[in-house]
């Protein structure tokens, strides 16, 4: 079976809702939509205070070409044009909106019964273009948790060839089993998204990879694709950092994404199985990206599982789904326990990012004590981009961002495999972030 | 030949070769170097802090025997007296530099701003800032985790028992390490003042005054009322939040009165009113309720 090469860690998989249906969440009586809910340049609102908005209308539109659109998942009036604090408890700018008693009903059925708003001839007669301007009017972007806008990985500069799309089906983070379960319940939609990706960029060739530790997805996704020729089915080797961009398409394609360059170098355009489904939602319904699912789970949680949610709603409203926050919660990370990031702000609403809700408890959530490195390189096995965590760790606590600049330190992928493995529990991630995200700085204004 | 003379003459002729070859290196290649330089830096404090602006001590000497005025170059840490001492070796009039301090511009401590969560991961106020707002709802405040303590050369900050680092102004050479070394950017370097007196704002909350009044009880909430309180135009108001000019300011403290979250600090001065009851000895002592710098 195939993996990619170097490095990785197998944490304990813990996939403790991989049984549970996806259950739906009732549309909230108002929800909170963030304005940078993606990576780029954040949308601008299009409603002022008082306006009256339909389910599915722009709310924010681009604000640039890096950038996605926002809609609204519910019928009502804009409440506001304010900021909100964001999970970090930092002021970002959103749109307040409140339900409509009246058009509650309206939308609660619009959702249960979805109209297609294309028929099957008129889907195959599509142009690339013209799927690629749905998705980009959908506002829909990667869904695996970076947020990139979609539209701006389908729309590789000219001097590259895509040769193949490859699905981020590995769901490598452990806890999390969304898109487990959305390939379980949706399997023809997924086929479906894929085939229009792999469309919208002009290639007849599509490669889901799954891990092996779903093994009821892979047997039914090759069961719907036996005959077909034009997307397959990869199971892979259980390894974390899999999902990771570079890592999955050494893994799918045996090829190497070049220090520097593009993912689209190797030819393979990489998108999640979830953004594959908000495709297919996009084309067939005419369904902007409005909802998605996340799986609230944890150790001491009641009643874990995988909900379908409006974005907006407040994370609150997700966990009282699971059974509410236990007595001694610790703490909260929204993603998976290896990349996520601690929620310090659980009034927070939901983002199109939020793939995941952790909750720990308080012994959980504690940090071993830091010790002194004894040397053993085990996070140089294990660094999955075949750098030397412990030394960018240490340039980045000393301040020398020029020589972690030298040694490559925006290659880092922030997979955390090296804090995981670390024997003296060093800190090594949350120095590399910090030096990552200076030599960037630093790197952006030389450049400007 | 006998070995044991054959190895003094050879290893006497490689000595007598080398020496030749550094004796004609050295004069060929001789560096004519300004001799001020070295008198210079051996009256300079040699911390290498960089608070002059220049890369270390040497950089500093090198640009004092060069420049034709010494105005604009100061010694932060050496002061008046060794720019007097450099003034007679270059033979220029020294140049009239203000001391000045580091102030922390943040009053969060434990008591006026809740905690509202934990953080276990490395001291550093430079990673805990990547991460949001830190252990409180204030996103501008102190992070109190010492950067602007291990980054001062000279023992000058250290952090106090609430949780917020306390300068010490007779150490502080407002070199401005911990200018730089502080996320948050809290620390300004301010005229010292007479007799250390100043008066400022200990905040830096840009956030609407609700908002930062719920976060921190002694936030800047932007209400103006010093601004309109102030008669020598020393305060601006901008994105809710007061600054004091302290080259305007005229230490009247007008503005302290006014301030109803009481952000603004003045510091060092005497006891302003004397309470008949209490002895007059206490009038006269150094105010202490307020924190230094």
């Amino acid at each position: 079976m195939k993996t990619f090469s170097k490095g990785g860690v197998h944490p304990p998989e813990q996939k403790l809702t991989a049984g549970n249906e996806i259950i739906t969440l009732d549309l909230p009586g108002e929800v909170t939509l963030m304005l940078g809910q993606h990576i780029g340049a954040p949308a601008k609102p299009v409603v002022a205070k008082g306006d009256k908005v339909k389910r599915g209308d722009v709310i924010a539109e681009a604000g640039g070409f890096v950038s996605a659109p926002v809609h609204t998942p519910i019928s009502g009036t804009v409440v506001k044009v304010d900021t909100v604090k964001n999970q970090q408890g930092l002021a970002v700018p959103a749109v307040y909106i409140k339900a409509d008693a009246d058009d509650a009903a309206a939308d609660a059925e619009a959702r249960k019964n979805a109209k297609p708003a294309r028929t099957d001839a008129e889907i195959a007669a599509l142009q690339a273009g013209e799927i690629k301007d749905i998705i980009k009017g959908a506002g829909i972007v990667g869904l695996g948790g970076a947020t990139f806008p979609t539209h701006v990985k389908l729309s590789p500069p000219p001097e590259f060839k895509p040769e193949v799309v490859i699905i981020n089906a590995v769901e490598c983070e452990p806890y999390i089993t969304a898109d487990h379960r959305l390939m379980l319940e949706h399997p023809d939609e997924v086929i479906e998204g894929v085939r229009l990706l792999a469309r919208s960029v002009g290639v007849n060739r599509a490669v889901i990879g799954i891990e092996s530790n779903k093994p009821d997805a892979i047997a039914l996704l090759q069961e719907k694709l036996a005959g077909a020729t034009d997307v397959e089915v990869c199971p892979l080797k259980v390894k974390y950092p899999q999902g990771g961009e570079k890592q999955l398409i050494e893994a799918v394609i045996g090829r190497e994404v070049p220090s520097g360059a593009l993912p689209i170098a190797t030819g393979a355009v990489v998108q999640n199985v979830a953004t594959a489904y908000a495709v297919h939602r996009a084309v067939r319904y005419g369904e902007p990206l409005m909802e998605r699912i996340a799986t609230v789970t944890g150790p001491g949680v009641a009643k874990p599982g995988n909900f379908l949610f409006a974005i907006g709603t407040p994370l609150t409203t997700l966990i009282e789904a699971a059974g509410g926050l236990p007595e001694d919660t610790g703490k909260v990370i929204g993603g998976g326990p290896m990349m996520g990031r601690t929620i310090s702000n659980l009034d927070s609403p939901a983002v199109k990012g939020t793939s995941a809700l952790l909750i720990f408890s308080q012994g959980e959530a504690q940090r071993r004590p830091i010790e002194n490195c004894i040397r053993c390189a085990k996070c140089v096995d294990v660094c999955p981009m075949g750098l030397e965590p412990y030394l960018l760790s240490t340039l980045s606590r000393l301040k020398r961002w020029d020589d972690a600049e030298a040694e490559k330190i925006v290659n880092c992928i922030e997979c955390g495999s090296c804090s995981f493995i670390c024997p003296a529990s060093r800190p090594l991630l949350d120095f590399i972030r910090l030096g990552k995200a200076t030599v960037m700085a630093n790197i952006r204004s030389r450049k400007s | 030949m006998n070995t044991i003379l054959l190895s003094i003459l050879v290893l006497g002729g490689i000595g007598i070769i080398g020496a030749a070859v550094l004796f004609i290196v050295s004069r060929r290649f001789y560096v004519a170097e300004d001799p001020r330089i070295e008198q210079i830096e051996q009256v300079l404090p040699g911390a290498n802090c960089g608070g002059c602006g220049r890369s270390g001590c040497h950089d500093f000497a090198t640009a004092c025997t060069q420049a034709s005025t010494l105005d604009g170059l100061n010694c932060p840490v050496g002061g008046a007296p060794v720019m007097a001492k450099i003034a007679d070796i270059v033979g220029l009039a020294a140049g009239d530099a203000t001391p000045m301090v580091a102030v922390l511009k943040c009053n969060g401590k434990c008591e006026f701003r809740p905690r509202t969560s934990a953080y276990t991961g490395p001291a550093s106020c430079a990673v805990l800032a990547t991460l949001g707002t830190g252990t409180t709802d204030c996103s501008y405040g102190c992070l109190g985790c010492g950067d602007c303590v291990d980054a001062c050369n000279f023992g000058a900050i250290v952090m106090g028992p609430d949780g917020l680092p306390v300068v010490d102004q007779d150490k502080c050479t407002a070199c401005g390490a911990c200018v730089k070394a502080c996320p948050r950017r809290l620390i300004e370097l301010r005229k010292k003042g007479p007799r250390g007196m100043r008066v400022y704002v200990a905040c830096s909350n840009k956030d609407k005054g609700a908002v930062a009044r719920k976060a921190c009880q002694v936030a800047c909430i932007g209400c103006s009322k010093c601004l309109k309180e102030c008669p020598h135009q020393a305060i601006t108001v901008e994105s809710n939040l007061s600054y004091i000019d302290f080259n305007k300011c005229k230490l009247c403290r007008k503005c302290v009165d006014v301030c109803p979250t009481h952000a603004i600090h003045a510091v060092n001065f005497p006891v302003k009113k004397v309470n008949p009851e209490k002895p007059a000895a206490e009038a006269t002592a150094v105010a202490s309720n307020t924190p230094q710098a």
